[in-house]
């Protein structure tokens, strides 16, 4: 299939689930269920995403395991988004050094 | 007029910045899919977001079914819709329909929280110069991860591989120490995914993904339902 097709879909897809409820939506959600499902699939997506994929992510499982353990640290320390995404890959990278 | 426009634009820099790199792992991703740098561009400017586009390549590369792009984007995407139901209620009078269906295009999860901190009703002018200064570093990023990925020693370009996963990490890693219920939910997709990526391996990722996702956040929301505030209800 040609990548182009994918892109529109992609693109479509991804504009019309900003778009429709930006557009029309003008009351609240009332379902206390629905409610709590979309509050929680940012972070399982998330996680669903990064787990177990992070660890096949450098291509080496052993720099892999590292720059996730100095994701895990960094980030449970509050500290900025980009500086968690940086000190994993520069952790990759040194880990790589050494092997 | 062009004063909330530049106002906008200034609110936007801290997010172009932060774009720039996670864009430019996304470029390396990208290269090692077999995709262009002008590939790659087009699609970091027609959907603007990083998880989604992360996903969308990996089932390009393995040349996955179109439904499967579509549930994953929904999947993936979906906390959009939430947020621009949000946003929606806090919109100034002159935002109209053609102004919605423009802006709609830049909702992001750093955007939304920019605009969702305004005190103000927020104008169209302010959330297009946002938005503009989000996307060239979001495109830029991804024309130099894209390029990168092709020249850089594997060395260099293998360990970026990793940058947007500690986004994700650094995302979902300070709400769970603080809440239990998100903890759970993180916990579970977590697990649920290992499931399939070890045991049932039938299951192609982006699938995976989804029924992952939904099972965590629909156990997650029967035992914690939530607030408007986010907190678990018996918290």
């Amino acid at each position: 299939m040609s990548v182009a097709v994918y892109i529109m879909v992609m693109a479509g897809v991804t504009y019309l689930i900003r778009m429709i409820p930006f557009t029309f939506f003008r009351k609240k959600i009332k379902s206390g269920f629905f409610r709590s499902f979309l509050y929680y699939i940012p972070y399982a997506v998330l996680s669903a995403m990064t787990i177990p994929a992070i660890l096949y992510s450098t291509g080496n499982i052993v720099t892999a395991v590292a720059g996730t353990i100095a994701a895990v640290v960094l980030a449970y320390f509050d500290l900025p988004l980009i500086v968690v995404a940086l000190a994993a890959s520069g952790t990759a990278f040194v880990t790589g050094l050494f092997l | 007029m062009k004063s909330r426009f530049l106002r906008g634009m200034s609110h936007g820099i801290p997010i172009a910045l932060g774009y720039l790199s996670v864009s430019f792992g996304f470029g390396i991703a990208a290269a090692r899919c077999g995709l262009s740098v002008f590939t790659a561009s087009v699609i970091s400017a027609s959907n603007l977001t990083s998880a989604g586009q992360a996903a969308g390549i990996d089932i390009i590369a393995a040349g996955g079914a179109l439904i499967e792009m579509i549930l994953v984007q929904l999947t993936i995407n979906i906390r959009y819709s939430l947020m621009a139901i949000s946003l929606s209620q806090k919109l100034d009078s002159s935002f109209t329909t053609p102004h919605r269906l423009a802006a709609s295009y830049g909702i992001t999860d750093e955007i939304f929280a920019v605009c969702s901190a305004q005190k103000e009703p927020l104008t169209p002018a302010y959330m297009y110069g946002m938005i503009l200064v989000a996307f060239m570093g979001w495109v830029s990023g991804t024309a130099m991860g894209v390029s990168a990925g092709q020249l850089l020693p594997p060395s260099i370009s293998s360990a970026m591989g990793i940058v947007l996963y500690g986004m994700f990490l650094a995302i979902i890693i300070p709400p769970s120490k603080r809440q239990k219920n998100v903890l759970f939910a993180v916990l579970l997709a977590a697990g649920v995914s290992v499931l399939m990526r070890y045991v049932f391996t039938m299951v192609s990722g982006g699938f995976a993904v989804i029924i992952s996702a939904v099972a965590a956040s629909a156990l997650a929301a029967v035992i914690f339902p939530v607030k408007d505030d986010g907190e678990a209800a018996e918290e």
